[in-house]
């Protein structure tokens, strides 16, 4: 009971059930992908990253080959290296601790955590989160599955129309500046041309290479793209004066996210390790 | 190797890219080109999944019911609707518009 009084836990409860839900598309999609039920299951227990999961089947939908879709997979969960680092500084788990939160460290836990000031309110906020996502994504994902093994063929109930919307739903809460708009645009055009020219799968694969190279030619602040799908605060972070998201801060998730999610790695540059969710009027932007 | 195979690596991989990070120095996060790359590559990664899911049939460009569910999406991302709605408008959009005799 007195869990369920921390804002935290509260935020978290109501993130897990907004991203469990929508593994009920996942499931779905998985098995009009052709991967059975256990297959499907085995991704979200173990692989347990939704835009990973969703690149994985994306790719095999699409004809190609387990190679590219794991390679699409593996290039997607990068981020949550980053987030693992995140989450290692700002918890500083025990090292017994530190496989299980690994497994639980997905955009969501790392948002919810990030978006308190409070230690102890970080510490809740990730394992509700994480647990919740958990539990409610493996649910939900076995739920879907079986729905769409019910429904039969794809294209007749317009489960391919459904992949479209999922895979921009997880591009959208990434695009608010014109940086990361930038990126996505040349990185989809990239991949349409490539798309005659080499064997399927591939042209997701040529679109990392541009995509990071864009990265590493430092078009974008450092942060962008790094949002949760799921935004435990899209009213800005607890506590956090509502000036705070307004003007360029609101005009770019990737910088009002700042304050929260990516943030704290900018209060690290500035040596500032345990006060990571103090606001920035900056927004953290950080141009190269 | 097979579809079982495949999956039990990028299992294996995302597991190890999520732990590796609790073990790398924290320094590394003072690194602003790393963090840029791992952003760059989920929004490039993202868009070129979009694009493939919508235009692409095989090695083949097509332009079908799936573009109407890929606007359809957009504005209700626009008016800010939870995913599953979104999802759910994108698989009714689609259908619709095969019904209307689209491809």
């Amino acid at each position: 009971m007195q869990l369920l009084q921390s804002p935290a836990v509260r935020i978290a409860l109501s993130v897990a059930i907004a991203t469990g839900l929508y593994g009920l598309s996942f499931g779905a999609l998985s098995v009009a992908a052709g991967l059975d039920l256990l297959q499907t299951m085995a991704l979200s227990l173990l692989l347990f990253s939704g835009g990973s999961q969703f690149a994985f089947i994306g790719v095999v939908a699409g004809g190609g080959s387990g190679l590219s879709a794991m390679s699409a997979a593996a290039l997607l969960g990068i981020r949550n290296g980053v987030y693992g680092m995140q989450v290692n500084v700002l918890l500083r788990p025990p090292r017994w601790r530190k496989l299980p939160m690994a497994h639980l460290t997905i955009d969501e836990s790392v948002a919810t955590a990030t978006g308190q000031t409070d230690p102890q309110e970080q510490r809740r906020g990730f394992w509700a989160a994480g647990i919740g996502v958990f539990v409610l994504w493996n649910l939900f994902t076995l739920v879907g599955a079986l729905a769409g093994n019910a429904l039969g063929d794809p294209a007749t109930w317009g489960l391919d129309g459904a992949a479209v919307a999922a895979f921009l739903g997880l591009l959208w809460p990434r695009i608010r500046a014109r940086e990361p708009a930038a990126i996505a645009v040349v990185c989809a055009v990239v991949t349409l041309i490539a798309v005659p020219l080499v064997p399927p799968g591939v042209p997701i694969l040529i679109a990392a290479v541009v995509a990071a190279v864009l990265g590493l030619s430092g078009l974008g602040p450092a942060t962008e793209g790094l949002e949760p799908d799921v935004d435990p605060y899209p009213d800005g972070a607890a506590g956090e004066p509502d000036g705070a998201r307004s003007g360029v801060a609101r005009q770019s998730e990737g910088a009002g996210r700042s304050e929260g999610a990516g943030g704290f790695g900018v209060a690290l540059q500035s040596g500032v390790p345990r006060q990571p969710g103090v606001p920035r009027q900056s927004g953290g932007r950080e141009d190269a | 190797m097979s579809l079982w195979g495949w999956i039990l690596l990028a299992c294996a991989i995302s597991i190890a890219t999520k732990f590796l990070g609790f073990l790398v120095p924290a320094t590394l996060l003072d690194n602003p080109r790393m963090l840029r790359v791992a952003g760059s590559l989920t929004i490039g990664l993202l868009a070129a999944l979009t694009a493939v899911n919508t235009f692409a049939s095989g090695q083949e460009l097509a332009v079908d019911a799936r573009v109407v569910a890929l606007l359809v999406a957009a504005v209700a991302l626009w008016l800010r609707a939870p995913f599953l709605v979104v999802v759910a408008l994108g698989a009714v959009a689609a259908g619709v518009a095969r019904l209307l005799g689209a491809a």
